[in-house]
């Protein structure tokens, strides 16, 4: 970090005493069709100079409200009360005339869409400067101003900064605007920074590139962080201090490896106990909390988390529990009752949570104890290949290009296995999954359902076929037609395989109880479910047909961690008393490690690393797999502090210009590591997918083993 | 010509069904039915209320007045020319002596059913050609939209006025066809813009992944998916009928002889309308009344079906400075 | 990016030309000049009525006349009108005198129109929105043969309350009229105020509907509260990063502005007088007259496809995202 000395004042800055924000019983509420939502009740919290503050909550907890409201964002419908001081001066109350100045120069946010947050209309280099400019009129020259817009995103890490800094954001990847908007948030060398989910949006590759620069933007302006998000594995490394929110309050604050060595509220427990652990080797039980978050319209009294808590005692629903010292610690509260008792479990962490939750380990199915070889394929892909044309002008189209967005993937799943697909968003998971569904003739390759040849199926044969084919989706809220109730929704497959109208009926609840939903409810509508109720009902459907393979597309990656449990819970529960086969696409590699008894690896196209999962996860053997693996945070703070990371450089190039020989090569660690003579190897010669150990196939020149775990 | 029409850019009056086609969910935890809801947001706009009761009052005057009127439209009274109003004829009387009122209800009845019949009609052919060329993209698509470019280049009134020699002396059927066969268009277009992000939709794609056959699909799952759309559309589309009858029946292109219409009305009175301005304003102001009414009636229930409407705010607003008054 | 543009203007020429094909064909099937003359009384001779039939082309099939009547316009003659006249001499003049209407009026619309539709935007919910939604809904309901009636009612009136014509309307000048260059202009001023008010608040009412929710999208992005948490009021983002990115939207409208435009102007040259290309439709089509109709399409045609590819450069010239490709 060179160019920090210019851009920044000298440590010199005066320092100013105590904390940088002192946030007191502060209450947000705002008003709804269905009264007022009391998003933020009665929040205190501080953050000192230069120290990281986690807040960790699901959506609706009232973390990204409680930080608006520090910035003074929030829409005018809101009702602010409390006291927010920073650097000692009250902020509420004041106008926005005067806020305006405190923004972007004292206290600066980051955003945690970055496709939406810059203006599409204005260079990224302008809206940078604009930010040096609006606070520094008269002492900054625009082309002064310009110039340091260049530096700023140089040292965010983007190439060729001085020329990039006149593209428009369209022109920028994700991770760059998130890049462009971190170096906004620091232009100005502010003395706290609130990035609220700056991470969720981005790939894992990217969120550990993000998470590295917001860590350097930490060491050069010396400013507090307050970092929201609701996964609990990003701050375990990043944060010193957490504080847990859940319906609008803190329910748990404390040093970072207190809480997670020692939750003391049964919410954090729960919440650490229903994250899937990328280090896990041996089958892990997962915590799923029951229910959902309270209404913040009208609470009734006593602990908002008592109907959702294991432990509840009739004690908990007559006051709501203030945050209370634990363990003699002055700096770990948790507002539980029960505190005592959880603090004399002979568990911790995780173990305690499975045990106070009663978790199980789900059993293996009878299938699944037949050695693999003598299963029946499922699901057969041989290269297969999708190719896109990339088109050029309006009026007289002409071909300019190809994406390969599949080139040339082979795999095969057996009765009652897991395959997991993971990558990169654009590496071509979801268009293999699309041309899997479609069962339509592929561009090149095979593909085969139970040993049927695809290209060669008439429309008959193909309607066949698709009852022992089903799909969920990942976004539970689009997935199902929101005009047919729950009844209708589960029956349609059954309709269209011309089920008779008794089968249906009968059919239909007896599905709803097999995911764990009431059949009462059937009468009612999509919009009255909550999204991981939806995600049962839409496995519902996909069960509705009794196939004998399921295509999950991300299906939990959009529920909240606690409902996530709960879903991944049930696919194994099913998978294990049906005996179904599953292709698990997801982007999420913890839980593809929980669920998935094989994993494939894509990158642009092409399947870099197979094989059983243990064998991949803990000894990958392709450089894209090792710094895939390593970017994923674990919900361990010490493990965290010494895990070696691998940075990937860059983006993702285009899959319509792929790089020649070996796809990784432009980004791979292990490639510019090696001597010109082998690196030609890489750059002239397309690695084959050679076996590595038993089970594990890889496509790597010089593939090696590296623990990133 | 390619005028990218935003999904919200219907020809209504102000960026219509705007946001996602399917609309938002109510809180789960709150088992409103979304009947309710829409009827709840509905009754709360009070100018749509206004508008509703205005529009209803008027098909009752115009299909129940002429009853209770002594005079009929076809009667003259040859003791009272060009009379300004007065108690025997409460809207005075033309050149003829044909009492005014009897007149104005017989035109407002042939906008009125014009209109809500070309409104019908159009709607439908808007959402069957464009959920089809929306799904089935291809040939059937481009030739659509280029259809839709053209008429854009040459507006409906132009056709319909070169066509009228065509309809002179025939039944005024034949207009609400016309009318209809060159209202469907940017209906047509939202309706296929719609299309194409519900088809990227899960729940179209898990019905086709599961077998359904295209036309069940657009029937049961896409159609349904914009009845939101349809409604606001068909409702603000009488409005729209009215005034292209109303407009080319001024210039004598569109309802002719015997028939009347507030167009022919105005037409005729637009002459004298400095000297005798009852002849004009009595049906002029029936007209904006009723287009008047049907577009608030179709901005209410916008606000009602968009699940983003954000009045809510304004009636919070309300509820605490009388909570503090 | 210029070929880009030099494309669809090669594309609109082809929509133009077929366009006018359209309207010469359709004109031609339902226009029966040679009835007209027949019903003439006393009847012309049947040699009058051959010579007619031969100087029409009647015996022609309707491509080959629209070949010979599109050659004749490519060297600059556009034929001559029912009664003899050579088209090509009044054409220039017709053409003058509309675009002296439009121009003025759209200009003052889009203008105000936007201005209206930001600050109903930002106050929302307040007084001033209230206000302006009122006054274009209104405006939108009133169709323009009765909206510039009633100008001309209130023009009357005012005259007579001032007790001089100072607003005049009846054509675009007094006839006959002498004086110095600046009296001829007063006199011109005079006559256009009430025809241009007329186009204008139409169009006024019109965009500001589509700019107020445009704004309104725009007031919910992220990008406004980006450009607010880096320091900016929320007035300086407003303005800077809002408005410039809300007014993309309304490019493409203005295009579909035009399209309303010519149809409502020709319902004010009429209502005023003005010998314009409006008003010259309604005649070419009671004469039954092809080639005037014809000649009005082709106008309309070019001056919306004209706008349209106006539109497309503004929205280049607003849009990063489409200049770059």
């Amino acid at each position: 970090m060179t160019s920090s000395e210019i851009l920044f004042d000298s440590p010199a800055d005066p320092v100013v005493e105590g904390p940088v924000l002192q946030v007191e019983d502060l209450q947000v509420s705002f008003p709804s069709e269905a009264g007022r939502v009391h998003a933020v009740r009665g929040l205190s919290y501080e953050v000192s100079p230069g120290e990281v503050l986690g807040i960790v909550g699901e959506s609706g907890s009232g973390k990204s409200v409680s930080s608006l409201a520090v910035m003074g964002l929030l829409p005018p419908s809101a009702r602010i009360s409390g006291s927010i001081k920073f650097q000692g001066r009250e902020l509420i109350g004041r106008s926005d005339a005067e806020l305006s100045k405190i923004r972007g120069r004292r206290i600066s946010m980051v955003f945690q869409d970055p496709l939406s947050a810059l203006t599409p209309v204005y260079t990224v280099g302008d809206q940078i400067a604009e930010a040096i400019l609006v606070h520094r009129k008269g002492s900054v020259s625009k082309a002064a101003a310009a110039k340091r817009a260049a530096e700023l995103l140089d040292l965010v890490g983007i190439p060729n900064a001085a020329e990039r800094a006149k593209a428009f954001p369209h022109e920028f990847s994700g991770g760059m605007r998130q890049r462009a908007v971190i170096a906004m948030a620091i232009a100005n060398d502010p003395d706290l920074i609130i990035a609220d989910e700056p991470t969720t949006a981005l790939d894992v590759t990217v969120q550990a590139q993000v998470l590295q620069l917001l860590e350097t933007a930490q060491e050069v302006t010396g400013a507090g962080i307050v970092i929201i998000t609701h996964d609990l594995g990003v701050v375990a490394g990043f944060a010193d201090r957490l504080m847990v929110m859940y319906a609008g309050r803190a329910v748990e604050t404390g040093k970072v490896d207190d809480i997670y060595s020692q939750p003391r509220m049964p919410y954090t427990l729960g919440l650490l106990g229903s994250i899937p652990r990328l280090d896990v080797g041996e089958k892990q039980a997962l915590v799923p909390i029951t229910g959902q978050p309270p209404s913040l319209t009208d609470l009734p009294p006593g602990c908002p988390f008592a109907p959702r808590c294991p432990m509840v005692v009739d004690a908990c629903h007559t006051a709501e529990p203030p945050l209370i010292n634990v363990d003699g610690s002055a700096e770990h509260h948790a507002a539980c009752i029960r505190t005592g008792e959880i603090a004399a479990t002979d568990t911790e962490g995780a173990e305690a949570a499975a045990e106070i939750f009663g978790a199980e380990v789900v059993e293996a199915a009878e299938i699944a104890k037949v050695p693999r070889e003598e299963r029946r394929v499922v699901l057969g892909l041989d290269a297969l290949v999708k190719e896109y044309p990339v088109n050029k002008g309006v009026v007289f189209k002409r071909r300019v290009g190809t994406v390969h967005a599949v080139d040339g993937i082979t795999f095969d799943i057996r009765e009652g296995e897991t395959l997991g697909l993971v990558g990169e968003s654009g590496c071509g998971k979801t268009t293999t999954l699309m041309e899997i569904l479609g069962l339509e003739k592929p561009m090149g390759g095979e593909i085969s359902v139970l040993g049927t040849n695809v290209s060669e199926l008439d429309a008959k044969r193909r309607k066949a076929i698709r009852r022992d084919m089903s799909v969920v989706f990942q976004d539970p809220m689009a997935s199902l037609d929101p005009r047919l109730t729950i009844h209708d929704v589960i029956a349609e497959p059954m309709q269209v395989h011309g089920y008779g109208k008794d089968e249906i009926n009968r059919r239909v609840p007896e599905l709803m109880r097999l995911v764990g939903l009431r059949p009462e409810q059937l009468s009612r509508y999509p919009g009255e479910f909550s999204g991981g109720q939806r995600q049962r009902i839409g496995i519902a459907r996909a069960l509705a047909l009794e196939p004998k393979l399921v295509v999950l597309d991300e299906p939990v990656s959009a529920l909240d961690v606690s409902i996530q449990a709960g879903v991944i819970n049930l696919l194994e529960e099913l998978k294990s008393s049906l005996g179904l086969a599953y292709l698990f696409v997801a982007h999420d590699l913890s839980v593809v490690r929980h669920i998935a008894d094989r994993v494939a690896v894509m990158y642009l196209g092409k399947i870099v690393e197979i094989g059983d999962v243990d064998s991949v996860f803990e000894a990958p053997r392709h450089p894209y797999t090792q710094a895939l693996l390593s970017a994923i945070p674990i919900p361990d703070p010490a493990k965290e502090r010494q895990r070696e990371r691998i940075l990937l450089t860059g983006d993702l190039p285009s899959p319509a210009n792929p790089p020649s020989g070996c796809r990784f090569r432009t980004r791979c660690f292990l490639h510019a590591s090696l001597p010109p003579e082998k690196q030609r190897t890489c750059i002239e010669l397309e690695p084959p997918r050679e076996v590595q150990a038993l089970d594990h196939e890889a496509a790597c020149h010089f593939a090696q083993i590296r623990q990133v775990l | 010509m390619t005028v990218i029409l935003n999904e919200g850019d219907s020809a209504g009056t102000s960026g219509a069904a705007s946001g996602s086609p399917v609309d938002a969910a109510p809180e789960p935890d709150k088992a409103m039915t979304r009947g309710r809801l829409v009827l709840i947001r509905f009754v709360r706009n009070r100018l749509a209320l206004v508008g509703l009761s205005v529009i209803v009052v008027l098909y009752l005057m115009a299909f129940v007045g002429p009853l209770l009127s002594p005079w009929s439209y076809d009667q003259q009274d040859y003791t009272a020319f060009l009379q300004p109003p007065y108690a025997d004829h409460v809207f005075g009387t033309d050149k003829i002596g044909t009492d005014m009122f009897a007149l104005v209800m017989r035109g407002l009845q042939k906008s009125l059913i014009i209109g809500l019949l070309v409104a019908l009609i159009s709607t439908l052919v808007a959402a069957v050609v464009g959920a089809t060329a929306g799904y089935f993209l291809g040939a059937a698509d481009r030739a659509l939209m280029w259809i839709v470019d053209l008429l854009l280049v040459l507006p409906s009134f132009l056709i319909i006025a070169i066509l009228s020699p065509l309809f002179r002396g025939e039944s005024w059927w034949l207009l609400v066809f016309m009318l209809a066969a060159f209202q469907w268009m940017i209906t047509a277009r939202i309706v296929r813009g719609m299309t194409l992000t519900l088809k990227e939709r899960e729940f179209v794609k898990a019905a086709k992944f599961m077998g359904q056959p295209a036309r069940t699909i657009i029937a049961k799952h896409i159609v349904p998916n914009m009845a939101s759309l349809l409604i606001i559309d068909a409702t603000i589309n009488v409005g729209s009928a009215v005034l292209a009858e109303t407009g080319l029946s001024y210039f004598g292109f569109g309802v002719q002889q015997p028939d009347v219409s507030l167009g022919t009305l105005i037409g005729t009175a637009a002459e004298s309308a400095t000297t005798f301005p009852w002849l004009f304003l009595f049906p002029a102001g029936f007209l904006v009344v009723f287009v008047l009414a049907v577009n608030w009636v179709g901005d209410g229930l916008r606000d009602a079906l968009d699940p983003t409407s954000t009045r809510v705010r304004k009636r919070e607003k309300k509820d605490t400075e009388e909570k503090a008054a | 990016m210029a070929g880009f543009l030099l494309r669809r203007l090669v594309n609109y020429v082809v929509l133009a030309l077929v366009a006018t094909f359209l309207a010469f064909t359709l004109a031609s099937v339902t226009f029966d000049p040679i009835g007209v003359l027949e019903q003439r009384k006393p009847p012309p001779p049947a040699a009058t009525i051959e010579a007619k039939r031969k100087d029409l082309h009647l015996d022609q099939p309707i491509p080959q006349r629209f070949v010979t009547w599109m050659s004749g316009v490519v060297r600059g003659d556009f034929g001559h009108t029912i009664t003899e006249r050579p088209i090509t001499d009044e054409l220039g003049r017709r053409v003058g005198v509309s675009l002296r209407l439009f121009l003025l009026g759209i200009t003052l619309g889009i203008g105000f129109g936007v201005l209206l539709g930001v600050v109903s935007a930002i106050r929302q919910y307040k007084f001033s929105d209230y206000f302006a939604t009122l006054f274009s809904f209104v405006l939108l309901s009133t169709p323009v043969f009765v909206l510039g009636n009633l100008l001309k009612i209130g023009a009357q009136d005012i005259n007579d309350a001032v007790g001089t014509n100072v607003l005049l309307f009846v054509g675009e000048t007094t006839p006959n009229f002498q004086g110095t260059w600046f009296e001829h202009l007063w006199d011109r001023l005079q006559h256009l105020i009430v025809p241009t008010l007329t186009i204008a608040l139409g169009q006024i009412a019109y965009y500001s509907r589509y700019q107020r929710s445009s704004m309104l999208d725009v007031l919910g992005s992220d990008f406004l509260r980006t450009a607010q948490a880096k320091g900016l009021t929320r007035r300086q983002a407003l303005f800077k990063h809002g408005l410039r990115t809300a007014l993309i939207p309304m490019a493409t409208l203005f295009a579909f502005g035009f399209g309303l435009l010519v149809v409502g102007g020709t319902f004010t040259e009429r209502i005023f007088n003005w010998f314009g290309m409006g008003h010259w439709l309604i005649e070419g089509i009671s004469t039954q007259d092809t080639n005037v109709t014809a000649t009005v399409t082709l106008f309309v045609a070019v001056c919306v496809l004209f706008s349209g590819w106006l539109a497309d450069v503004l929205y280049a010239a607003l849009d990063p995202r489409i200049r770059v490709n």
